[in-house]
């Protein structure tokens, strides 16, 4: 009944606690830096001479994500149980998915923060050229999906450890997988290796975060693209969650 | 106000907490005794929801806790084991996260916030960051917490762990006012708190209940409840041990001598007898005892004898 206020209490509390440390400030700089750096150096920006960030901008975010996304979540549990404060927070008079939906939107937020801020990369392209910014505006929404599938993987993790440092490590493998099963090289490894199990091959492939991404980024809103990041972070929560319970009952 | 019943927590192999039954009704503040590891903390868990018991009921202001939980943790007001709190957060911005965590809002919320300050002396720290306070107002922030809403049920593990003497003073002085409203459930390793604070105590060992009574029932089970404690000069040790020894209601004399006085203490055959006390004097008439006291029994020797049955003696 009351469950929208006290989600709301709880991540107004979590998004100033990333900015009343210097975590914030410094994953902004730094997600900002990369961008810039990959985009303009790496990834060709001026020598492409297209009018799009599809191949010089949003191809780079599954991989800094890897690293990024993890950095965001790898608090989020792990310290809780640390120090102790989940043990104030669930004897609150919450449901316990308040408190896991609470902490992982406030994080969510954040990474949209990150993202938006990256906004000078399309004033450029718009001041270069004429780009398409529907195609532009998707490949937002979907890198923001896509941090957000990332970031509920490391729900998991966080909930697992009191460490912050094992849950970072675990989720990166862990998001390396969500890449790496959509990945051309791994993909021709695999349908080398099990020729005889193609469907195999299909079903890992259709967890790869860059198969679902490449839609956005060509501008197409598939609603099974949607649907998988939103699987994806639903079921991790839920996971999350009864990791939650397995801690308190044993 | 709160009810348990058989309550129950197995941890593997271990049995932490034992069929534990007891209740606390408004008005008054139960002492929670015991060794560490007996189940103090696990069976506070329990109390406040945070871990499920494997067997048994809680039931807080007529709501269970696993049935109804949201319903019975707003009753419950809770400062766990070394009183955590969000270290990013300011004493202020914590405390405000609290009342709105209970569904404060707008004017009531900046009154609660207020009354906890007042309440656990935090003005002076109150725009401070958590990780920068000493421990003793760490402890109090946890606290003010705890009462931010201001609950029926107060379930407190060590409440004055870690503070120093002055501190400790005003954490009891806040416990036993608080304690003539509420139904108040605190745990402590300190004596002296009982009597300074509790209405009744429980002394729990191994995961059970292994006595419940008020703090005076508690000491009476002493063997030092009506012993005689005197001083006497001028008289060899051993002559007082004999003459004493003689006494109808003595079971045991002790007497150690430095210099040329001597104190002896009587221990009776029947704990709490008030006969002894009479016999020892009459049996003294004529010496010269600077001193003669009744102990009323030490509930330090209570809790050692029943939490260590193997080295009674």
């Amino acid at each position: 009944m009351n469950s929208l206020g006290n989600i709301k209490t709880i991540s107004k509390r979590e998004l100033s606690a990333y900015f009343t440390s210097p975590v914030a400030y410094v994953f902004i700089v730094i997600f900002l830096l990369l961008n810039g750096f990959f985009t303009f150096m790496v990834g060709g920006f001026f020598e492409r001479g297209e009018a799009a960030l599809t191949n010089s901008f949003f191809m780079w975010h599954p991989w800094f994500y890897l690293f990024l996304v993890p950095a965001v979540g790898m608090r989020l549990w792990a310290d809780e149980r640390r120090v102790g404060t989940l043990e104030l927070l669930l004897t609150m008079p919450i449901a316990p998915w308040e408190a896991i939906v609470g902490k992982f939107i406030a994080s969510w937020l954040f990474l949209g923060l990150a993202l938006v801020l990256t906004f000078p990369v399309v004033l450029t392209v718009n001041h270069l050229g004429s780009p398409d910014n529907g195609v532009i505006f998707a490949a937002y929404i979907g890198s923001w999906l896509m941090a957000g599938a990332y970031l509920a993987v490391s729900c998991i993790t966080s909930a697992v450890t009191r460490s912050q440092v094992v849950s970072f490590i675990i989720s990166v493998v862990a998001c390396l997988f969500l890449i790496l099963a959509g990945f051309p090289p791994v993909i021709n490894l695999l349908q080398n290796l099990m020729h005889n199990w193609q469907w195999l091959v299909g079903t890992i492939t259709s967890f790869s975060v860059i198969t679902h991404f490449a839609g956005f980024e060509k501008g197409v809103l598939d609603s099974r693209d949607v649907i998988f990041f939103l699987s994806v972070i639903g079921f991790s929560l839920f996971t999350t969650s009864v990791i939650l319970r397995t801690h308190r009952t044993s | 106000m709160i009810k348990v019943q058989n309550l129950t927590k197995q941890f593997g192999h271990k049995r932490a907490v034992d069929g534990i039954s007891f209740s606390v009704e408004r008005g008054e503040v139960l002492g929670f005794l015991g060794p560490n590891g007996a189940g103090k903390s696990t069976t506070m868990r329990m109390i406040t929801g945070f871990i499920p018991p494997t067997e048994g009921i809680v039931s807080v202001g007529g709501f269970d806790i696993v049935e109804n939980p949201i319903a019975a943790k707003k009753l419950i007001g809770y400062l766990p084991e070394n009183a955590p709190a969000y270290t990013d957060m300011t004493v202020h911005g914590f405390l405000s996260f609290a009342a709105e965590m209970r569904g404060l809002r707008g004017d009531t919320k900046t009154k609660a916030v207020q009354r906890a300050v007042e309440i656990c002396f935090l003005e002076a720290v109150l725009h401070q960051s958590v990780d920068t306070l000493s421990k003793g107002y760490r402890h109090r922030t946890c606290f003010a917490q705890s009462i931010i809403h201001d609950p029926d049920v107060l379930i407190l593990d060590e409440p004055t762990d870690g503070l120093d003497p002055n501190q400790k003073h005003e954490v009891r002085q806040l416990i036993r006012r608080m304690g003539e409203k509420k139904a108040i459930i605190f745990s402590t390793h300190i004596l002296e708190e009982v009597d300074a604070v509790c209405s009744r105590a429980i002394i729990i060992d191994r995961g059970r209940i292994v006595a419940n009574g008020t703090p005076e029932e508690l000491r009476r089970k002493s063997d030092w409840a009506g012993a005689v404690t005197l001083t006497v000069n001028g008289i060899a040790a051993n002559a007082i041990e004999q003459k004493l020894n003689q006494l109808r209601a003595a079971k045991k004399v002790t007497a150690t001598a430095t210099g040329n006085r001597v104190t002896a203490t009587v221990f009776p055959r029947t704990a709490g007898d008030g006969d002894l006390t009479r016999e020892v004097i009459e049996a003294t008439s004529g010496w010269q005892v600077e001193e003669l006291r009744t102990e009323e029994g030490r509930l330090d020797e209570v809790f050692r004898r029943i939490t260590l049955p193997d080295t009674k003696n």
